[in-house]
Parts: C-alpha cells; structure tokens; sequence
C-alpha cells in the first residue's frame, strides 16, 4: 500500500514536469515571478479607449478645441434639461454658475465663501482646476448619456461654462494649446488647502489632529446645558417613526403620526402591520419598472413635478392619446411643458408604446 | 397606567380586545392613529389566531400568548428552500429598511439611502441594508465580461479577468464603510431625528477579494516613482478618486468581490470594487474597472468640487479623506419610546479610521460624568466595534453620549470643539459626539447641547 502510494505520487510527478516542459513559457516582460497565468498585457487600443483622465496639469487632456457658441447650443440640447439654460439651476443638482467677480479671478479666491451668510456654494465658486470640469464633462456628463461627448464637444461645453462665469469671453475658442492660460483665471484656483490631517500619508505634509479633546471622566461641565431639538412641525417629516422601528426590542419606535403624549409609553403604540402591509405591495407595474431602467425617473416623478412634468399631469393632459406620447417620449420636445427641453430617449418603441399606454390610461399607481 | 402598556406582562382584562393604547387611538375620531391602530388590530388578529373573545378570556388566566397554543405550535410549516432558494428576513421585519431622507436628493440615482442602525446588533451590517451611495445610478454588471486594468507607471499595462482575480490567494477582512458626509446634515444644528438618518452612511461587512499591491506588482509597477494611485469605476459616472500610497504598499487597499460571505450586492458594486480602510466611502470604487499609478493626485470631481471641507477662512480642505474617531449609541436612540422606567443596556458602535478604539466613555447625565463602556470582541482595526454599558434609568428626562478613544490616543471631539476648528460650513467628516435625549415620557430625541 505505502509503496502503490509513493508510485503514484512519483507518476503525478513525472506528467507535471512532461507538462511543464510543454507549456511553460517565460513570463511576460515586467510582470512579476509567481502568479503565472493570471492578468495578460492591454492592448494600446484598450488602454487609450479607458485611460481617460486628465490631471491638474493636463496630462490625459486629448487634443481638440471648441467654441463658447458651439457650446451654447449643446448646452441648451443636452445640458439645460437638469442644469438651467444659464447652469444657474437648483432643482436638480447644485448650481454650476454663480457667486464668482471680477475680482475673484484676479486674485484667484472667491470672497463670497468667506462669507457666513452666502446661501449657495456654485461649482465655480469651489472648481480650483479646469481639469477637473473637462474630465468631468467627458466622462460622466451628460447625466442619463455619459461619454457621449467627443472631445472637441467637451472643450465646447467647457468654454461656455467659462464664459457663462465671466472668465472667457464670448468668441473664445477653448483648446488643447490655451487651457492652462484659462487655469490661470479661474476664480477659485488658490481656494484649497491641503493643510490638515484627513490624508492618510506624508503626500501632503504631517498636519495635527485639528481637535484635542481629554477624557474626562467627572464632574466635566459646569452648567447644565442647553439643548436645542427639532420643532414641534418636524415630528412626523421622516415619515411614523414607529414604522422605522422592530416590532419587538428594549426600545420600540415613536409613533410620530401622533402628538406627543405626557406619560410614559403614550406614543409606544404597537404597529404590528408594517410586515402584512408591506406584502400586500404588489409587483411594480411593467410601466414603471420601464421608467427606472430608462431613467425616466431621473426627471419625472408620478405625482410631482421634479424637472419635468408629474407622470400625473402627462397622463391628464394627453388621456387616450398613447400614439402622440409615443412620439413625445422617443423624440423629446420643448414648449408644451415649459421652456426647459427634453432630449430624445433612446428607448425602443416597444417600450415607449408601453409607458405611453400606462400614462394614456391614467398612470395608475 | 404605563406597566398595562407593556405588552407581554399580566394586564387586566379590557372590555373587549380593543387594548388601552387602541381605545385611546379610537377616541381621537379621524385621526390616522385610529387607521394605523385598526390595521394593527387587523393584522394581529389574523396573525395571531387568537379570537378577541379568547384574548379577553385569556387575559383573566394568563398571557394569551402563552394560553392558546398558535398555529405554527399547531400546524405543518413550510419546506426546505422556499423563497427561490434565497431566504428572506421575517416579514415582521418589514420595519428594518434602509431608507433615502426626505428632501435630502433630487433624483433617486444621485443619492442616498441610510442604513437602519437603530436596529442592528453586533457589528456586521446585513448586506441588503448596507447603506447606498450612487453617483449615477447603480448597475447590476455581468461578471463574465468585466475587466480590471492597472496602467500608468507599471512595465506592463494589464488586463485581469473576475477568475484571474478570484484565482489568486484571497484575504476576508472587516472593516467600517463610512460616507464622508454621514452626519453632514448635523453639523449646524439638530436636522433628522434618527441615528438612521444621522449616522445611516455607515455599515461594516467582511469583505474578501486581494490586496490591491498584488496586482500593481504583478503589472510590474514603479513603487518608488508612483506617488499615487487613481481606481476608477465602470458605471455612468466613472467615479475616480486619488487613493494614499501608504494604504496601498501597507496591503491595507483591497479589491474585493466577497462581502459576508457571498459576492458584493448589485448597490454595494458588484461583481468588483475597492476597498480603503478607514477612508472615506467615496473611495471604495464601486465597479471598479481601472486602476493607474501616478505620481501626482488627479484633482477629479469628487474631490475638487464636492468632498471638500469648506473652512471658516473661505479655503477648501482637498484630499480630505480619513474617517476620524467617532462613536454614537444605537439604542436608545432618537425617535424610540422607553416603555418603562428599569433596566437597559446601552448599546452603540465606535470606529476609527486611524486603527482600532481603545476606549468608549458613555455619560447618561448629559456629558458631566462618564463610564467606560464594555467593548464587545472583536476589536479589530478600521472595524466597528460594538460598546455597552448597564443603566437603570428612574424615568427622570436625562441625556445620553458616547465617546470614543482611538489606539493614537484621539479623543472624540464635542460639537463645541468641532466648530471651533472648522465653523459650521465644511460638511463632511462630522465626527462630534451626538447627544440623545431621553425625556420623561420615554421619548427619544436628537438634539444638540450648547
């Protein structure tokens, strides 16, 4: 038995070196001992079509040049949906544009953050580096179309964002070859500091804890202190907390449906039907399970206006008419709703015809 | 009066089934409690099996629950792999949700929902309620065709495979996720009423995958020239973000498929992503799809126009990263009832992103007196670590606080000292010790002392 066993490990032996001999080839050049067989080379094309960041100090920046007019017009096609036609809007995101001078883009610091009492913190009031927008715009914008911008479009946009901010002039032509001159204007561009201790690592110099705190452990305040809570109004603005609690535990949830009560336990009432209520939701309708894989949703809402009108109000404005929103869907439109345009989805018509049916019956919910 | 209230204990019986609490609900005519109060009694009648006449009857001997025998103490229950195969949480745990904070986003895809730490014990957050930070919406990516490539300062750009990957030697660590903005919403004054909504942007797994230096090793990399390491995603936003060196050469920074034991969840960035620990969630590239050594930070979008802390000065703080020392009690905790005066163990989490907590001090007087909290092994290094500490409350309104000490010997920092350093603006990494009220009513709320 102990001899069969030595043979067989002797065999095993022996293929594994007749393999050896076979298969094995060098490793690829500057790829580490051990670990064979795992990761090969990227081919140059694979590498171009995704290393496609651009630093603060261009490097990654392709070459191409745009127009702030050419990038008026793709603004207002395919940017001033969610960002406002002057990048000035709220509803969506943060505004792009505002709060920046004259001066600010002398001196390279926006004074309005160093005021307490400035409501808004735009994006050209904090962007230090024009590399930052252009990579940004490239990869990631437009929001429901990413990446479908070519180059000389990101410079375009990128100009007339520039110039919607006062640092480029209206016939200005962003390139490759001026950007590091347009840098040299941006309003915020010495607005950061690496001066802290929230990077882990000496890149950025060894800066101190910014808060020394001692633990105390008696008699550590003074005067008792004052507390400051949420307004009476707020109690149910997160929805019943009850409902956001288990039903069993040391503590249970307050019902916020309900005024508070003075004695103990008044508002632990025992909501014992979140489980039964929650099952008896029944599958999303094909309709809206449309409207999130198409992002629709990232504009509309059913019953309220977010960017575009409520699902509600398509359907009571167009009722029966499913053929005509088929249309509105796939080709977009501007003016029936309102100056702010919607592009063209790319959704198959099967799907529009779908959604259009939902909201020409009511978009029922 | 509050002991009738408690359900479970011996209460005399009530006119018919309708409980104290309900009777009061029914007063208050039209009001959604009654609505609430009439499902309830609805759903418990159903559930329960017992007819309100027996529950009458039962309350005379004894506790219903104990005196008439359920159905599932009476029946045949369910068979092996029900539900598909993949088992679900109790539908009495329907309450359990993670949740996005009303008014806080404008679209769903840029957003957030809170993990529900009210309710979770220990320190290993549930994978589906692991809190969701999306960019630009998240994607349910085929795992046979994603790629990883690392390029930059290496000798060979290269290509990896999820089985190439999943083939190399594995490492499974815990460790903390934490939003750079959890808490943002507190930093001027007291704005949600939850620790879900307060500190929600926090949740800790075990994740498994490889240490990132592996593969930048196996491309041959320039460890001495790259200064730097960028790891960016394959969803729409591409999300990018410049990670520290020292994480990556340390075998910290992991690119992990496995989290709790299965692979990453869809929302949580599957089939790939990284992991930094003790850094700020946002760099834990989700989908991760590149990484590239370089030798100067890359200034993208998040962290040049959001992830930056604005200062009282009017600068940005940039490459803001590191999840200072921070603790928060989970239970009681604001938007809960005490349903009587005795016993509780005050329960809470503490994390560091500087390495392991070396202490928690919790006060029940509103910060005058502290008590070492017990740490719950294990302890471990950029983790959650559960704390507790006995308390018998008299029913008198009290405040209660937590606070940790990190192995650096930093000390949680008070709101007053938080804003000394840093005003109120910055948004990101409020790391104050929050306050929980608990007043005489049993209630629970958030709120700040001054």
């Amino acid at each position: 038995m102990f001899s069969f066993r030595k043979g067989r490990i002797a065999l095993a032996g022996a293929a594994l070196l007749a393999l050896a001999s076979v298969w094995a080839a060098p490793a690829p050049q500057g790829r580490s001992a051990g670990f064979e067989g795992i990761g090969r080379p990227a081919t140059p094309a694979e590498v171009k079509a995704w290393d496609i960041d651009v630093r603060p100090d261009f490097k990654g920046l392709p070459p191409g040049s745009g127009t702030v007019l050419k990038g008026q017009d793709l603004w207002e096609a395919r940017c001033a949906s969610c960002h406002g036609v002057f990048g000035e809007s709220n509803q969506t995101f943060s505004p792009l544009i505002g709060g920046t001078t004259a001066d600010d883009i002398k001196t390279g610091r926006v004074a309005n953050l160093m005021r307490t009492d400035y409501p808004a913190r735009t994006t050209l009031m904090k962007v230090a580096t024009v590399s930052t927008l252009w990579d940004y715009i490239h990869r990631a914008m437009p929001w429901n179309e990413p990446k479908s911008l070519s180059a000389d479009d990101v410079y375009a946009v990128t100009a007339f964002l520039l110039n919607l901010a006062n640092v480029v002039p209206e016939d200005f032509t962003l390139s490759d070859k001026n950007i590091a001159e347009v840098q040299a204007r941006l309003p915020n561009r010495n607005g950061m500091t690496t001066d802290h201790a929230l990077w882990p690592g000496g890149e950025f110099g060894n800066a101190r804890p910014d808060t020394a705190n001692k633990a105390c452990m008696s008699n550590c305040a003074d005067a008792p202190p004052k507390l400051s809570t949420l307004p009476d109004f707020a109690r149910n603005a997160h929805g019943n907390l009850a409902q956001q609690n288990r039903l069993v535990g040391a503590q249970h949830g307050a019902d916020t449906s309900r005024p508070e009560g003075a004695q103990l336990g008044d508002t632990a009432v025992q909501i014992a039907v979140a489980a039964a209520a929650s099952s008896k939701q029944s599958a999303a309708s094909p309709a809206i399970a449309l409207l999130q894989k198409h992002a629709c949703t990232a504009c509309h809402a059913v019953d309220s206006k977010l960017i575009g009108p409520a699902f509600a109000e398509i359907a009571q404005k167009h009722a029966g008419k499913a053929d005509y929103l088929v249309g509105k869907i796939r080709q977009g439109g501007v003016g029936v709703w309102g100056s702010v345009p919607m592009p063209a989805q790319t959704l198959e018509e099967a799907d529009a015809k779908v959604i259009a049916d939902w909201l020409a019956a009511g978009a029922a919910h | 009066m509050s002991q009738e209230q408690i359900r479970g204990r011996l209460r005399k019986a009530p006119e018919h089934f309708l409980s104290h609490e309900g009777m009061r609900s029914s007063g208050a005519a039209g009001s959604s409690g009654r609505r609430d109060f009439m499902r309830g009694a609805f759903a418990t009648a159903l559930a329960g099996a017992a007819a309100p006449a027996a529950l009458a009857k039962g309350n005379a001997d004894g506790d219903p629950a104990i005196l008439q025998l359920p159905a599932h103490s009476r029946g045949l229950g369910q068979p092996v792999a029900s539900n598909d195969g993949y088992g679900r949480p109790s539908r009495y745990e329907a309450n359990v949700q993670r949740r996005q904070s009303p008014g806080l986003t404008q679209t769903p895809q840029a957003s957030v929902s809170f993990a529900p730490l009210q309710s979770l014990f220990g320190i290993v957050t549930p994978s589906g309620l692991h809190f969701e930070r999306h960019h630009q919406g998240w994607w349910d990516v085929d795992p046979t065709q994603h790629r990883l490539m690392v390029n930059g300062m290496v000798k060979t750009p290269s290509v990896f495979t999820l089985d190439e990957i999943m083939r190399l030697p594995s490492v499974s660590r815990f460790h903390f996720i934490e939003c750079g903005a959890n808490t943002a919403v507190d930093w001027a004054n007291v704005a949600v009423p939850t620790v879900q909504y307060t500190h929600g942007m926090l949740s800790c797994s075990e994740f498994t995958g490889v240490p990132l230096i592996t593969l930048l090793e196996l491309a041959g990399a320039d460890l001495k020239g790259g200064k730097f390491v960028l790891a960016e995603g394959a969803d729409g936003s591409s999300m990018t973000r410049t990670i520290p060196m020292g994480l990556v050469t340390s075998g910290e920074v992991l690119v992990v498929y496995g989290q709790n034991g299965e692979m990453l969840r869809p929302e949580n960035g599957y089939p790939l992503r990284l992991i930094v620990p003790g850094v700020q969630g946002v760099s834990s590239i989700k989908y991760l799809r590149r990484i590239e050594l370089g030798d100067q930070p890359w200034a993208a979008k998040d962290e040049a126009i959001h992830y930056v802390d604005l200062m009282p000065d009017g600068k940005h703080r940039q490459y803001s990263g590191l999840q200072e020392c921070k603790s928060v009690i989970t239970t009681p905790s604001g938007g809960q009832v005490l349903l009587d005066k005795g016993f509780y163990s005050i329960s809470g989490l503490a994390w560091s992103g500087r390495g392991k907590v070396k202490a928690v001090d919790v006060s029940v007087d509103g910060g005058r007196n502290w008590r070492a909290a017990r740490m719950q092994t294990p302890v471990m290094s950029k983790c959650l670590t559960r704390f507790s500490l006995d308390w018998v409350w008299d029913g008198k309104p009290t405040v209660v606080q937590s606070r940790a000490t990190d192995e650096t010997g930093f000390v949680q920092p008070t709101y007053a000292q938080l804003r000394r350093a840093r005003g109120t603006r910055s948004i990101y990494h409020n790391n104050a010790i929050a306050s929980w009220l608990v007043q005489e009513n049993g209630e629970v709320k958030n709120v700040q002392l001054s």
